[in-house]
């Protein structure tokens, strides 16, 4: 199995090859494009289409950081990693960053030798039911099997609930997220349990979504957003102020239509954003448009979020807790300035 | 007078070597021993240095290494356990649980494809034409399909489309086969229970010494016993009597519907059927061959000598043929359950939770130490493998040719 070889060589190489990592910016200049690892498919956050182009929300952080840092956001190329594979590829070099939907925690944030560029989904672990059940709460899944993705944080997560509400059941753990798909609707398993947005995504894939419900509850908290190795801080600001830029961009109302626009004749914070006035770029060791680029290509955190998993898409997923901070949801970028 | 020079220098030199050949690093029995520990200090300077480096590397690059993780609450629940596991137990006892299942799946799966390859590896001897063919299709057909096909196939194609909870396939209402497995009932032993328990053991000691009676008598006297017969009678008779003596003291624990699933009784998963079943019939096809390759070897006149005394093919078969087949199929067969046994990582393809798919899998994920969990699992399958060679090289020695 190639998966299960190249998660050895990856074990391996992590331990042997790590040296110092150089500047991972150098690097990713020289190559020409940037290297990022996204999931296997997953509908709304990073998904291939027929003719072999990748979409979603994860995706699009992959293209904001290829905008800003050669200019391009279509000079990425995509490494789609299994849950378990995942860390390994970051850790051992294989990928510059990692945007495939993955939580943010303490252990992982500090022992894994890696860091959270910041969160570009707030998300929760739910539970997707078969309507015929008629399940209304997830207390009263008692005896139930779970179809699980292994190596996720839904396995703490579902593991903790469980306990707590003195309920048992029974983990059917794939390597897969299609596979967790495939288990529920054979029946293997009485419900499937992952993120609430993955859960929208896996209904649209069943073969007929409207016999599927999401329950209500929300069991965890699972920040999702983009990792970078630790060690190298110039490129953790990169990919962090990547996706500060397109959230600030519609705190500003910039958007890849008027971009260009408000670069000359916008308000000081839209020329400090865009780099017609200040140094932003040049801290960040880039191009002064930086931020520009990724805007005009790729839009700001609202069209892409409607554009992936919102009113644009097939997800429709409200914006929630990820709505701006002062439209009363939680997202906030740092001051660019 | 430049040659006068050379044939000097060369006399020097000669003298040197003649001098150099008694100093004691030119002594055979010195020198082994110098290069040997040479060599011995030169890998332990490598091992030292990539263990050095590589901690050194993992710990610029923040992450954590040693084992002591394995003493930390795993936080994750596992499917199948031969042991009692909750989530709130350590990740060693995960890797237990991991080991355990791996075991099992190997166990299974070298009996029924030792099973299978003895079965199909002499039906091809046949006369009969279709239990011929039937044992060619079945080693060309599971020999030449990927082993991870094989699995996804039984799991996906075969047993994903058994009928769901509701609709369960049974069999007098005690056992069930549905999607979620195969659901069989129990017997759980009351008061006076340990007496079968005895009576069990009883049964198979006395069918050792029956055995070994039956040979003897039948050196000394030519007369044959019905073994299998009187075998099957006491293993099965004896425990019989002894739970009718005890007032049969077994209540029988049947799977029944409630909730979401079926309760009680003995639940085996489906990811388990599909992977024994796939395991045990590719390496049976492998077996088979190893069979035939054995059989062939045994020259034909043995077969014309045998059937010249008049013996019954059957006999032929069991008590000339295959003890000298032996000699040739049990190298191979330890071969393919080494293989069989490294094939049961494919696990991770299906949801069975084996040690590679909880441990190397999860415990990997979830800690991020890749180097210690393929490390620790490196040994494990390293040393199983070892531990079957083990057995099956004492196996081999019984069925050698013996030198005379």
């Amino acid at each position: 199995m190639i998966k299960i070889s190249s998660l050895m060589a990856g074990g391996l190489a992590v331990g042997l090859t790590l040296g110092a990592q150089a500047a991972t910016l150098d690097d990713v200049k020289k190559r020409g494009v940037l290297s990022c690892g996204v999931s296997t498919g997953l509908a709304g956050f990073s998904q291939k289409d027929e003719k072999g182009n990748w979409s979603g929300l994860d995706v699009d952080v992959c293209r904001a950081v290829a905008a800003a840092v050669l200019g391009d956001a279509s000079k990425v190329q995509y490494k789609p990693l299994t849950a378990k594979e995942r860390f390994t590829a970051l850790q051992s070099g294989e990928i510059d960053m990692l945007s495939r939907n993955t939580t943010w925690t303490h252990t992982r944030d500090t022992s894994l030798g890696l860091n959270f560029a910041g969160t570009i989904y707030y998300d929760g672990t739910g539970f997707m039911v078969s309507k015929s059940l008629g399940v209304k709460s997830a207390k009263e899944l008692d005896g139930a099997n779970a179809c699980i993705q292994a190596g996720t944080s839904t396995e703490l997560a579902i593991s903790d609930y469980f306990r707590e509400n003195n309920i048992k059941y029974k983990p059917v753990t794939f390597d897969t997220s299609d596979q967790t798909r495939s288990g529920f609707e054979s029946g293997r398993c009485d419900f499937l349990t992952s993120d609430q947005s993955q859960l929208y995504a896996l209904r649209i894939g069943l073969k007929n979504p409207s016999g599927a419900v999401v329950l209500p509850e929300v069991i965890s908290k699972e920040p999702l957003g983009p990792v970078v190795r630790q060690g190298d801080d110039q490129w953790f600001n990169i990919v962090k102020w990547s996706l500060n830029a397109m959230i600030e961009g519609e705190e500003q109302g910039v958007t890849s239509a008027n971009a260009a626009d408000k670069a000359k004749n916008g308000k000081p914070g839209n020329k400090r954003l865009l780099g017609t006035e200040g140094e932003l770029g040049k801290n960040l060791g880039l191009n002064s448009d930086w931020a520009l680029q990724v805007i005009k290509q790729v839009g700001n955190y609202s069209e892409s979020f409607e554009r992936n998993v919102g009113s644009g898409s097939q997800l429709k997923i409200s914006r929630g807790l990820n709505a701006l901070w002062k439209d009363g949801g939680i997202l906030y970028s740092p001051a660019m300035r | 007078m430049f040659k006068q020079k050379t044939t000097e220098q060369i006399k020097a030199a000669t003298r040197k070597t003649e001098s150099g050949s008694h100093a004691f690093y030119n002594n055979p029995k010195y020198r082994a021993v110098i290069y040997q520990t040479l060599l011995i200090a030169g890998l332990a300077y490598f091992f030292y240095t990539i263990i050095g480096n590589t901690l050194g590397n993992l710990e610029a690059a923040g992450i954590k290494s040693g084992f002591g993780f394995l003493g930390n609450a795993a936080g994750y629940d596992v499917l199948m356990s031969l042991i009692p596991f909750e989530s709130t137990d350590s990740y060693l006892r995960v890797f237990i649980v991991g080991f355990l299942n791996t075991i099992l799946v190997s166990i299974l799966g070298i009996v029924l494809a030792t099973l299978l390859g003895f079965i199909f590896g002499v039906m091809y001897f046949s006369r009969n034409w279709l239990i011929k063919k039937v044992s060619v299709v079945y080693v060309e057909t599971f020999r030449n399909i990927p082993l991870l096909l094989q699995i996804l196939f039984w799991y996906s194609a075969v047993l994903a489309t058994l009928p769901g909870v509701r609709d369960s396939l049974s069999l007098g209402e005690a056992i069930f086969l549905n999607v979620r497995g195969l659901f069989i009932p129990k017997l759980v032993g009351q008061d006076g229970s340990t007496l079968v328990y005895v009576a069990i053991a009883i049964a198979i000691v006395a069918i050792f010494v029956m055995k070994s009676w039956a040979k003897k008598r039948q050196d000394e006297t030519g007369q044959q016993f019905p073994l299998l017969y009187a075998s099957l009678g006491i293993f099965f008779g004896l425990p019989l009597l002894a739970t009718l003596v005890a007032g049969i003291p077994f209540v029988v624990d049947y799977p029944v519907l409630q909730g979401f699933g079926f309760r009680g009784g003995i639940t085996v998963i489906p990811e388990l059927m599909a992977l024994t079943i796939a395991l045990s019939v590719y390496t049976g096809a492998f077996i088979a061959e190893a069979v035939r390759a054995g059989i062939q070897a045994v020259p034909h006149g043995q077969t014309e000598a045998a059937r010249s005394i008049g013996l019954k093919e059957g006999k032929i078969m069991s008590l000339i043929i295959v003890p000298q087949a032996m000699r040739v199929i049990v190298p191979l067969l330890n071969s393919e359950y080494q293989s069989l046994v490294k094939n049961s990582t494919l696990a991770a393809a299906i949801a069975y939770p084996d040690l590679f798919n909880v441990f190397v899998g999860t415990a990997l994920n979830q800690t991020g130490q890749a180097i210690e969990t393929i490390f620790m699992a490196i040994i494990v399958y390293f040393a199983v493998n070892m531990f079957i060679s083990f057995v099956m090289n004492r196996f081999n020695r019984n069925v050698e040719l013996v030198g005379r």
